[in-house]
Formats: C-alpha cells, sequence, structure tokens
C-alpha cells in the first residue's frame, strides 16, 4: 500500500514542505526539500523521530537556582517527556563549565545532559 | 570620560558591536548593561537552535551568549559595565548612567551603538476584553520564570498568539508538567517559524487555532478559563463559533516591539512598521554617529543575524570615530508589492564600495516569486523566491556594481 505524509523540514529555518511517500509504511521516497539534508530527516522523521532536549536542573551556589542543559544528541521522541522528568530530580552544585556532564547516558540512551554555559561560584 | 564608541546594551547584538568596533580600530569602546551578566534575553532562551549561521552549530541561547562573551571578555580596548542602568542619551551623545558602586555617571562617546533589544506587547496593546486577574503573564515572563527562576506560571495554560516565543513556551510548559490546552492566534497563518510549529506543537498535540481569538477571559481573582471564537478576514469576532476553555494561565504571545524609550526624544525618525530608527546599510541613523543594531532596529527571528548586523554597525562606528568615513548621498528604499518592511532604510550613495544587504519581511505568505530591486525603471537585482513566510525574514545580497547605476528612489518588491 502506498500512502504520503506531508510535514515540514525542521532541520533549518527554511521550513521546507515536505512529502514523503511511504510503501508499506517505510519510507520511499521524498519531494519538496531543498537540500540533501531535508531528505535525511524525511527519512528519519517517517522511521524514527529524534529530538534534543534542552531543560534545565536545580543549581546552588551561583546566585541563580537553574543550570540549563542540552543533550549532546537527539533522543527518541517518545523519550523526550520522560528524559525531561528526569532532570528535575537533579541538583548540580557551582562552579559549573560548559559541556561539564550533567547527566550521564540519560535513560540509557547513550546520550548525555551536559551544561550548556558556565556559572562561578558566589560567595 | 570621552570613548569612541558607547554600545548600549550588552546582549547579542551590543556584544558583536563592541567586539566589531574593536577588530575595526576602536581603542576606547565602552559596553553598557543593566544585567549583573552579558547575553541579555538569550539566558532565558534555553532551548537550541542558535548559532547555525554564524558557529555551523545548533547551540543553545546560553551557550551562544558565552561564545559572543568570548570573543570580547579579554580585549582591552573593551571596557564592561554590568549593572548600570542607561538613564538618558542626548543628542550630543552623552551618556549618563547609575550603577551602586559608581553612582551617577556622564560618559561621551565619539559615536553611540544602540543595541537595547525590545520588548513584549503586553495585554493593553491588543484590547482583550475581560478581568484583571491573576494568570495573565506574557511569553518572555513565563519564559523567565521557568527557566530562569522556576517556577511555572500555572497548570493549565491557553497560549494567545503564536508568536515565537510562545510557541517555544508551549513545549517547555508541556516538559514541566502543564497542561498546555490551545494556541489561539487570529492570522490565518502562523506568526512563528515553521520549525517551532513542528517541534513545539505538533510534537505534544496541541491544538492551533489559526484564524481565532480570545474575546473574553473569565475568573473572579484567577483566569478561570477563556472565550475563544474564530474570526472574519477583517479579523473581527464572528458571533455564534465561541466556546470555552477552562484554563488558570493566559499566556501573551502577541510580538514584539522595539525598545526604543531612551531614544525617543531623539531626533530620528522612526519606522512606523518596524517600530524602530531609521538606518542606512552601516546601520546609522539619521542623526550622525548614532547607529543602532538589533532587536532595537527590526525584531529579528535568527539571532545569527542580529551578531552579523551588529558587526557591520561596530564596523562603521569605529571608523566614524577615527573619522575614517567618506560622505555620500542618500537614497530612501521604499517597500512595494508585498515588500513589508526593509533595513536598511536608505542607502548613502554613490561611494557605496561595498556590497549591501538587504533584510526584508514580505506581508503574507508566498510561493515561486521574484523579489526586484530597482531604481526608476532599472533593475539593479532581481532574486529568485521559493517561499517566503512573514515570519522570517529574507536576505538579499546586492554585489556592489549592481549598484553603480543608482539615480534615484530605490524600490524593492515582489513580482
Ligand atoms: S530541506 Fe534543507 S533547506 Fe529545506 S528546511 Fe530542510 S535542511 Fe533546510
Amino acid at each position: 500500500m502506498t500512502e504520503t505524509k506531508k510535514f515540514n523540514c525542521i532541520t533549518c529555518p527554511r521550513g521546507c514542505e515536505l512529502t514523503v511517500t511511504l510503501q508499506d509504511g517505510k519510507f520511499q521516497s521524498v519531494t519538496g526539500n531543498f537540500c540533501p539534508n531535508g531528505a535525511k530527516y524525511a527519512e528519519q522523521e517517517v522511521t524514527a523521530p529524534m529530538r534534543m532536549l534542552t531543560g534545565t536542573v536545580k543549581l546552588t551556589g551561583a546566585g541563580l537556582p537553574l543550570l540549563p542543559v542540552v543533550s549532546t544528541a537527539e533522543l527518541p521522541k517518545d523519550k523526550i517527556l520522560l528524559a525531561a522528568a528526569e532532570l528535575r530530580k537533579i541538583t548540580v552544585a557551582a562552579p559549573v563549565k560548559y559541556g561539564d556532564i550533567i547527566i550521564h547516558n540519560i535513560l540509557g540512551l547513550g546520550v548525555d545532559m551536559i551544561a550548556s554555559c558556565d556559572f562561578a561560584c558566589i560567595k | 570620560m570621552e570613548y569612541d564608541v558607547i554600545v548600549i546594551g550588552a546582549g547579542p547584538a551590543g556584544m558583536a558591536a563592541a567586539q566589531s568596533a574593536q577588530e575595526n580600530g576602536a581603542k576606547k569602546i565602552l559596553l553598557i548593561d543593566r544585567g549583573m551578566v552579558t547575553g541579555g534575553i538569550l539566558l532565558q532562551c534555553i532551548h537550541n537552535g542558535f548559532g547555525v549561521h554564524q558557529y555551523g552549530e545548533m547551540l543553545t541561547g546560553p551557550t551562544y551568549a558565552q561564545r559572543a562573551y568570548e570573543q570580547i571578555k579579554d580585549k582591552k580596548e573593551i571596557t564592561l559595565w554590568l549593572d548600570t542602568v542607561v538613564l538618558t542619551v542626548t543628542a550630543k551623545k552623552e551618556v549618563t548612567c547609575v550603577n551602586p558602586e559608581r553612582g551617577v555617571k556622564k560618559v561621551v562617546g565619539k559615536t553611540i551603538i544602540l543595541a537595547s533589544g525590545c520588548r513584549e506587547r503586553p495585554r493593553g496593546a491588543i484590547r482583550i476584553p475581560g478581568q484583571r486577574l491573576a494568570g495573565i503573564v506574557t511569553a518572555g515572563a513565563a519564559q523567565r520564570m521557568v527557566n530562569c527562576f522556576g517556577f511555572i506560571p500555572g497548570k493549565k495554560i491557553v497560549i494567545l498568539g503564536s508568536g515565537d516565543i510562545g510557541l517555544i513556551m508551549a513545549r517547555r510548559l508541556t516538559l514541566e508538567g502543564c497542561e498546555v490546552k490551545a494556541v489561539v492566534e487570529i492570522c490565518p497563518y502562523s506568526n512563528g517559524l515553521q520549525r517551532n510549529i513542528s517541534q513545539c506543537l505538533n510534537d505534544f498535540d496541541i491544538p492551533l487555532y489559526l484564524s481565532h481569538t480570545i474575546v473574553d477571559i473569565h475568573g473572579r481573582d484567577r483566569v478561570a478559563g477563556v472565550t475563544v471564537a474564530k474570526v472574519d478576514e477583517k479579523m473581527q469576532a464572528i458571533a455564534g463559533t465561541e466556546f470555552q476553555i477552562d484554563c488558570d494561565t493566559v499566556v501573551l504571545s502577541v510580538g514584539l516591539i522595539p525598545e526604543r524609550t531612551l531614544i525617543n526624544n531623539l531626533p530620528l525618525q522612526f519606522d512606523a512598521l518596524t517600530g524602530g530608527p531609521l538606518v542606512d546599510q552601516h546601520r546609522q541613523t539619521e542623526l550622525a554617529g548614532f547607529f543602532a543594531a538589533g532587536n532595537v532596529v527590526h525584531v529579528h527571528d535568527i539571532v545569527d543575524y542580529v551578531t552579523e548586523e551588529a558587526m557591520i554597525a561596530g564596523k562603521f562606528a569605529a571608523l566614524q570615530a577615527q573619522n575614517n568615513v567618506v560622505g555620500g548621498r542618500r537614497v530612501q528604499i521604499k517597500c512595494e508589492k508585498g515588500v513589508r518592511t526593509c533595513v536598511p532604510q536608505f542607502l548613502f550613495l554613490p561611494d557605496v564600495a561595498e556590497d549591501v544587504k538587504l533584510y526584508l519581511r514580505v506581508s503574507k505568505f508566498v510561493r515561486e516569486k521574484h523579489l526586484v530591486v530597482k531604481s526608476g525603471n532599472n533593475v539593479l537585482w532581481n532574486q529568485y523566491l521559493m517561499a517566503g513566510r512573514p515570519s522570517e525574514m529574507i536576505m538579499l545580497d546586492i554585489p556592489a556594481d549592481s549598484l553603480q547605476n543608482v539615480t534615484d528612489e530605490i524600490t524593492v518588491g515582489l513580482e
């Protein structure tokens, strides 16, 4: 059975409108992509959609109560809410440097959550 | 104390302007910000997607801000005054500012770069009826609450307006356990970037009601619900289409306007559509030596372009401070045929030795058009446009050669 799905490429702000053709649920072809990244995204999106996760964890000793964090790679889309809930369990203490690993291997998905920026200690 | 360049605001625009001023020979640069750290609004934009053009990778807002700061932090030519509020700026380029340690200080610049960013349109600007209830916040305020201080504004949320910050907050609040019931947009199209519609709404099955608006907000002390109605082409609510949504919070994401409180009293002209001062291709306003950069000129959707434009402002402010500029003839740029705004609003000619970049917005969604830049009947530049959305800024690079035959007013339009 052939079906088509329409959605936008979100790889870059251009946001091309993609039309993906699926054969028995399997990726066949894509049109509407302005560049090859769009084709890669389209295939990924209909096969195993992935998303970056950003959020915050509690921070002590920095004068501000939260540290922004970001995943080192994309996570499966259906794990995003679970992973966000993990962030709420964590507290870290300043000083923190950009790139410090805040959660190693979140939910066993092989992706770390790292600090988005530096925070110095404030007495 | 006299400086070559005084930059007001140390967000992405101010930092890039200061960096570029230093790289272009300014010896004494003063960068002022009211915050305790540099970075401005980027610090609360913890999501990623920044920096694709400037750094070739996707960064979060705080990471982008830190990168920008690293470019300037060890430059001895740049003095940074944080926790400092600018009180007034005069046409003589005197800046009066106040800080707890230094007290009130007056400094003078050979040139000034305004990089004060933008602010959100509040409830009053859009006249929604209803009581003055607790639980109505702007999207940026909600963002600061959630991302910097760890509070949620409520549990059941309706977002009015589909600007980017509202969309980003729809996802952010969902991830923090809130229930985002709907995004209501009065226009027939979204005002946010497509990727934000996909990733922030579609991913979480949050409904987007286009051509709808909130016609009433209910509740006694706290918001208890809203009435939503469909609107016609004139954006008037259609009777009989109303429906209710229970919620305890209304988040307003209804647009941004350049923050120009400091410059309202200066003899400048403002663009009625962008809300910012008129500038030439060097981001110089009509007042010699006064430059402007970033969201105070026109609100951007992508910070990379803020940095890029601010680099231009910083460079030419530095050159001006060193008396290293040549005069020129002023030529107006007029928008027509589907092009809503253009920055710069005028060019200095004929001594334009460099390429010029125009930053445009279209008035409605278009496909398969050409952007045509003309002077009289002379076509200066013609560029194919696959698709243009009002929410996305379009750039036109016009090579210096094309600008040689400019005689009178320049127009830019879709054909
Ligand atoms: S197809 Fe290419 S150009 Fe189009 S949105 Fe995707 S990445 Fe951007």
